[in-house]
């Protein structure tokens, strides 16, 4: 007994916090994506200014484009779920209101992210 | 210290600005129709508004962002860095937002 937890506490993994450390490790990760991520997707705002609908679904329904975007959407709505969900949790303390709250931001964000990625499948593939 | 906070509400403000994002793509995925709605939306004051501050956030809260990971790593944290760092963010994040702008408005008029 090295480390003074319970075993349900050790199989958990989570910490006093009741968080571990996935969700700052995931935060990270999703940030460092979207360094990249985000300034591919300005690049494409940019040359999508003043474009016909013809001309701006020929261009995201292109492979590259497509895949940066779905990614850039997958990357960016995770990222957001999890800063809002520390921001709630910062000012929040209400139980009720602190569950409803967070199920509200990861539901929002899933909807949302759902939303735009097949939105970007839809052009791509459906032509 | 005005960053920290400046970080969380660019943040916020980005989430909020998804929904703008997520009817850009809907309108785009729907047909000439909808897509012509939203760009008269967005070509308006209003739209180009609300759209200068969607990417002065999406700079600010990126440049910041790279500042946050450095101090992930442990760099940066001595009173002097992070406040040359702090003028950095908002010097870099600035011109960026400036320069995407000018690029946007000659795409817009033709010479790009």
């Amino acid at each position: 007994m090295s480390d003074m937890r319970t075993p349900l506490g050790r199989v958990r993994g989570l910490g006093s916090a009741k968080d571990g450390t996935e969700h700052f490790w995931h935060q990270r990760v999703t940030a460092i994506a979207l360094v990249f991520l985000a300034l591919a997707f300005v690049g494409f705002l940019l040359a999508l200014v003043g474009a016909s609908h013809a001309q701006a679904t020929a261009y995201v329904g292109s492979p590259i484009v497509a895949v940066v975007l779905v990614l850039f959407l997958v990357a960016g709505f995770y990222h957001l779920k999890l800063g809002i969900q520390v921001v709630v949790e910062d000012y929040v303390h209400s139980e009720a209101a602190k569950v409803g709250t967070l199920l509200f931001n990861t539901f929002a964000c899933a909807v949302l992210g759902l939303v735009c990625i097949f939105s970007v499948l839809k052009i791509a593939f459906g032509g | 210290m005005a960053l920290s906070i400046l970080h969380r509400v660019t943040g916020v403000g980005l989430g909020v600005g998804t929904l703008l994002l997520t009817w850009w793509l809907v309108a785009m995925a729907s047909g000439p129709g909808a897509y012509a709605t939203f760009q008269s939306f967005i070509g308006s004051w209003f739209g180009q508004l609300l759209l200068l501050g969607f990417t002065a956030s999406l700079f600010f809260h990126l440049c910041n962002g790279i500042r946050h990971l450095f101090w992930d790593v442990g760099k940066g944290f001595e009173l002097r860095t992070a406040n040359a760092t702090a003028w950095l963010v908002l010097f870099a994040a600035g011109a960026l937002t400036v320069i995407s702008w000018i690029i946007g408005y000659m795409v817009r008029g033709g010479a790009l």
